[in-house]
């Protein structure tokens, strides 16, 4: 069914169309009543949230340069540390789970089935307390690691998954060819199977940056100065909770959203080009729970969608 | 198989190489002997208003002050501010990422075994932080059936619900600030930790007449100021600085623009107090 | 290993677990039922209902968690005063902190739940509705009695992750107080770091202990689900 979803309604008649109007209008109504209810609530003045001394800060360069900014280069510098780390790892975990070696698979398939369990904020933790007292990592970088470490143990696991069920979607013929032109298996893998199924898995692995951001807000526990941590610093300052959740909200919908049209654009340029396997179609942006599961029923289990 | 083992050994390289270049990244410059001028790195907290906090880019509180006088009286031309957590204070000072912490560090035995302190500069006490028009919680005693709130990772709730109040609800969160936030909203009915650090938020703009501090310590919290382990000479020149501002009534000055306006009133026959010996 | 014994004495960690898997049953519960509404409005032919769906879906997935739980917690509770628990009753802090979670967590994750959902419905085959329509079926008659028990056995394989994601997402609500192992494991190692291993591996298998017979039972369920098409 997934060529057009108005398959499963009629055309409306004049009839169906006044009632879904209707409805439409109920259903407007609805809402504007329970925004209605929040806004009032929030000006309210035992909250008065929406006064300007709350909202003002925000057309400050100040806060700008003092706290949003410097917060969202944190933010983006463990999503960035952390998504190179965990492609590289996860590629090689990922052609680990896929050797000939029993050994070698075992351990990889171990490694990942743990570190993909486990809560991203406890890895957190771990490393953190681990760097205080076992590594003695410097104070000033030790939040920085606790977050690349909780971010990249996890992801990698994801990718190396993605790598897994994308080598296993190529058609059976690549492997075959390798082989019939004298490759040994791991010659096949690397220079045949694996390019491929990268190159199928991009628009998966750009939306798993979205993962990565959203999953580096966690890093505010282990006080590293991302985003969100910075606004808590600046409604501490400022006495505007409410208000800096909220603008803190709007600037990562819109990153993550950015993100994901990217990995939409990708997914669409790929699909359009000759090469390549096809991704599954998806619609806001490729969730790679969902692309996994659509490019390989059969390898279900894969991945997440943290 | 070669392929692979190339791919292999860039990865494990790649990531090798990564951690070290993490963990160098910090700068071990913190400042050269006292005496010598130049810079030094001193750390504090950013987010308790009255004690230390960043306002954009400038930094307030009474903790803030003192690390300010000292500095100057020992010859340091140019400060630098760092923010030290409570979690990372020792680290920080083991590995020279800071010379000196003031923030609201109190001297306990535990944590004299990993660095030295000079001072005392403050004796503070755990109290309770409520609503200005708040009249039956007058003392930890009084909280059974009320809602406490402290943060995470702290034994200043526990040590009420243990000691005084098996009856009481705890709320924890991660920072004073959202305990504060819960409490001026009606939501939670007491915050509890050092006299200080509540007198400094209820001496927020955004709170002003709000709030008020019950006035009843029930605890002593010495801060001192912490110091890499052994450093006695830095330690002896502190508290030289610190006897000074208490003589010269800067320090006096410093705790009426920052504690002071909140209207906290502490013990005079306890506060300034004067520094340990240094060993 | 005595230092482990007291430790384990003082904190109660199964109570902590038994906390994650009361947040996991109710929050799934929950995102289960949003989700699947979210997935019936962004398919309905009432326009404004198909850009609400996706507006939730876009807005909700875009969202750190954390954010969401703080919005609910600091929002909606401390702000905005609704309790979801007697304010006077003397756990009044633990229901309100644990109810607001589940709804943070309820509403996360039925953005997950919709997409999967989606998916599903674009396994079943274009003949399915068109029979449906063909015999009469209005839209609603025809999502929930023929396609959505389909696209179910579609979407169990997406769903199953997202159970997981839940289940461990519920860590998060470490960050407003609710006694779960997240928040029990930070306040164990702040004051017995010298069991940080001890301390770091009993939490992580209690996971791995939650999770892997989720992830098995779901993989088992939808390969017996599964339809040869």
């Amino acid at each position: 069914m997934s060529a057009e979803t108005d398959v499963l309604f009629d055309a409306p008649g004049p009839k169906a169309l006044v009632r879904h109007r209707i409805i439409a209008v109920l259903g407007v109504l609805l809402l504007l009543t329970l925004l209605f209810f929040v806004i009032k609530g929030l000006a309210n003045p035992a909250n008065d949230q929406l006064t300007a001394d709350k909202w003002s800060p925000f057309i400050q360069w100040s806060t700008w340069q003092n706290y949003l900014i410097p917060g969202l280069i944190g933010t983006l510098t463990a999503a960035a540390i952390s998504v190179v780390l965990a492609i590289i790892a996860g590629i090689l975990l990922g052609l680990g789970r896929l050797s000939d070696l029993t050994a070698v698979r075992a351990v990889c398939g171990v490694f990942v089935e743990f570190f993909r369990a486990i809560p991203v904020l406890m890895m957190m933790f771990f490393a953190y307390f681990f760097g205080i007292f076992v590594l003695k990592i410097p104070g000033d970088v030790l939040p920085l690691f606790a977050a690349v470490v909780g971010l990249t143990f996890y992801n990698s696991c994801v990718i190396a998954e993605l790598v897994r069920s994308g080598v296993h979607s190529l058609p059976r013929g690549q492997r075959e060819a390798g082989y019939a032109i004298g490759l040994t298996s791991n010659q096949t893998l690397t220079a045949v199977l694996l390019p491929q199924a990268i190159t199928s898995m991009l628009p998966s692995i750009v939306s798993q940056l979205v993962v990565i951001l959203k999953d580096s807000a966690l890093a505010y526990a282990v006080t590293y100065l991302e985003l969100l941590r910075q606004g808590t610093n600046l409604a501490v300052y400022r006495g505007n909770l409410i208000p800096t959740l909220i603008v803190l909200a709007v600037i990562y919908i819109i990153i993550n959203w950015a993100l994901t049209r990217l990995a939409r654009a990708l997914e669409g340029r790929m699909r359009h080009g000759k090469r390549g396997i096809r991704p599954g179609p998806t619609d806001v942006g490729p969730d790679p729970a969902l692309a996994v599961q659509e490019e390989d029923e059969k390898q279900a289990a894969a991945s997440s969608d943290r | 198989m070669r392929s692979s083992k190339r791919i292999l050994a860039i990865g494990a390289g790649l990531l090798l190489a990564a951690l070290p270049l993490a963990a160098c990244g910090g700068d071990s410059d913190t400042g050269g002997e006292p005496g010598s001028g130049g810079k030094v790195v001193i750390g504090i907290k950013y987010d308790q208003p009255g004690l230390g906090l960043k306002e954009g880019d400038d930094y307030t509180g009474f903790d803030v002050e003192v690390a300010k006088y000292v500095a100057k009286d020992l010859g340091y031309t140019d400060v630098e501010f760092k923010e030290s957590p409570s979690a990372q204070r020792e680290t920080l000072l083991q590995s020279d990422q800071v010379k000196m912490i003031f923030a609201t560090y109190s001297i306990t035995d535990d944590r004299a075994q990993k660095v030295s302190f000079a001072g005392p500069y403050l004796i503070a006490g755990q109290d309770l932080l409520v609503k200005a028009d708040n009249t039956d919680i007058t003392g930890p005693d009084s909280l059974n059936g009320k809602k406490l709130c402290s943060v995470t990772g702290s034994t200043s709730a526990k040590k009420i619900k243990d000691n005084y109040a098996s009856g009481v609800q705890l709320q924890e969160f991660d920072t004073y600030s959202k305990c504060v936030e819960a409490l001026n909203a009606g939501q939670i009915d007491a915050v509890t930790t050092d006299n200080v650090i509540l007198a400094g938020f209820a001496a927020q703009p955004q709170y002003q007449g709000k709030l008020k501090v019950v006035g009843k310590p029930f605890s002593e919290e010495r801060y001192g100021v912490g110091i890499k382990k052994g450093d006695t000479d830095l330690c002896g020149k502190i508290n030289a600085a610190l006897e000074k501002m208490e003589a010269d009534g800067a320090w006096q000055k410093a705790f009426d623009d920052t504690l002071g306006a909140s209207g906290l009133k502490v013990d005079p026959a306890i506060n300034p107090p004067k520094p340990d010996a240094c060993t | 290993m005595d230092a482990l014994r007291t430790l384990l004495e003082e904190y109660n960690v199964l109570a902590a677990f038994w906390m994650t898997i009361k947040l996991t049953f109710f929050g799934a519960i929950g995102a289960f039922i949003i989700g699947t509404v979210i997935a019936i409005m962004r398919v309905s032919p009432v326009k404004v209902f198909q850009t609400f769906g996706l507006a939730y879906v876009t807005l909700v997935r875009n969202t750190p968690l954390t954010l969401l739980v703080f919005f609910a917690a600091f929002g909606l509770a401390i702000t905005l005063q609704i309790n979801l628990a007697p304010p006077d009753s003397p756990t009044f802090i633990v229901d309100n902190n644990f109810r607001w979670g589940v709804v943070a967590l309820a509403v996360y994750h039925a953005a997950f739940v919709a997409e999967a959902i989606r998916s599903g419905i674009n396994t079943v085959p274009l003949g399915q509705a068109e029979a449906a329509r063909a015999i009469g079926l209005p839209f609603l008659p025809t999502v929930t009695t023929i396609v959505l028990p389909q696209a179910f056995r579609g979407a169990i394989a997406p769903l199953g992750n997202t159970l997981i994601a839940l289940t461990k997402n519920t860590t998060v609500l470490a960050t407003i107080g609710v006694a779960e192992p997240a928040l029990m494991m930070r306040n164990m190692l702040e004051f017995n770091i010298s069991l940080l291993y001890a301390i770091f591996f009993i939490m992580a298998a209690g996971f791995v202990i939650l999770t892997l017979p989720t992830g098995l039972f779901f993989t088992w369920w939808s390969r017996k689900l599964a339809v040869q098409r």
